[in-house]
């Protein structure tokens, strides 16, 4: 069973994984957005970690919303409300159980992924975090890793398509060749969670 | 009429400048010394492009006199900062709402209805009605 120590050191891995890779996603973002994902990203997990250390939440669902709460104020950029919905409504499918099982997770990721498509308007193959998101939660039936491995290949698969939703849809068929921030940062927020799993 | 019953307006741009501009074009549209609370919501606190949460709550805070508030957004993370703020519930005032109309236009259009007296329904509509004037 997850419990909500589980969950923040999820978060905690999160932000630094994306510490490690805020110069990448960055540079992803150069070509087709505006050069400021890694930078957005860093900012938010850093006040989620700070945020989860200083409130302590008790259970999985708290520590999720907050988390999410954290990211739409502190972000700045789009992948703030996109990022914190994505946790916020992954944290309120959790309700307040004190632990919660690997396919209540799944189930809740789901829900999560759901308000990611329905706040951006994004659908599978949009070149969007959804295409590396969806794959994930679809895959965690088969286990932490499983996800993982989707969730990458997901962001990798982006690469040849053509943006429809943000920024970068503004250049159509020159945002073909690029991967896409949002789905390589997805990946790493299941890396995550997969490096917390396997501890 | 009092004032306290007039629908308020915020502007919510990626730019400091764009917002606080177009607030003062719409309001000076609207007669220059219209009494429609209007607020701009541009940018991040400490400068720079963006949109953030905390200057949206407080600007509709700030432009809530009980009759609602409508919302302008420009783009991208302005118009989800919004949707994902009015999803939260609690984060703005009761009545909020976020328009979908042309944000300079659109700012214009909900100014100048707003002085009327108008409600939320009205301003909302003659907001959105702005994607209707054609240019050429």
């Amino acid at each position: 069973m997850l419990d909500a120590d589980f969950f923040r050191r999820w978060m905690t891995a999160t932000a630094a994984l994306v510490d490690r890779e805020a110069e990448r996603l960055t540079a992803l973002d150069s070509p087709i957005g505006d050069a400021d994902h890694g930078s957005n990203l860093q900012r938010g997990f850093t006040a989620v970690r700070t945020a989860l250390e200083k409130e302590a939440p008790d259970t999985p669902g708290a520590t999720l919303t907050l988390a999410g709460r954290v990211l739409i104020s502190t972000v700045g950029g789009a992948s703030g409300p996109l990022y914190g919905t994505l946790l916020r409504r992954t944290g309120k499918a959790l309700g307040d159980a004190p632990e919660v099982g690997e396919d209540q997770l799944a189930e809740a990721l789901r829900a999560g992924v759901d308000g990611v498509m329905t706040l951006g308007g994004a659908a599978p193959g949009d070149k969007t975090m959804v295409d590396a998101l969806m794959p994930a939660v679809d895959a965690l039936g088969d286990g932490f890793a499983a996800a993982r491995a989707a969730a990458e290949e997901g962001a990798v698969a982006t690469t040849p398509l053509q943006a429809r939703k943000g920024r970068a849809s503004y250049l159509g068929e020159r945002s073909i060749g690029h991967q896409d921030p949002g789905a390589t940062s997805s990946a790493l927020l299941i890396a995550a969670l997969a490096e917390v799993a396997e501890a | 009429m009092s004032e306290e019953r007039l629908v308020g307006i915020v502007l919510v741009s990626h730019s400091a400048d764009v917002a606080a501009s177009v607030a003062e074009l719409a309001k000076g549209l609207a007669g220059g010394t219209t009494s429609v609370p209007v607020a701009p919501a541009g940018g991040r606190p400490g400068g720079g492009l963006g949109t953030s949460a905390e200057l949206v709550s407080a600007a509709a805070a700030s432009v809530d006199r009980g009759a609602g508030v409508a919302v302008l957004t420009d783009l991208g993370s302005a118009v989800l900062t919004v949707k994902a703020l009015l999803a939260e519930g609690d984060e703005l005032p009761d009545n909020t709402r976020l328009v979908d109309a042309p944000f300079v236009e659109g700012a214009v259009a909900a100014v100048v209805t707003a002085a009327t007296g108008a409600g939320l329904d009205a301003v909302e509509a003659a907001a959105v009605e702005a994607y209707g004037y054609r240019k050429t």
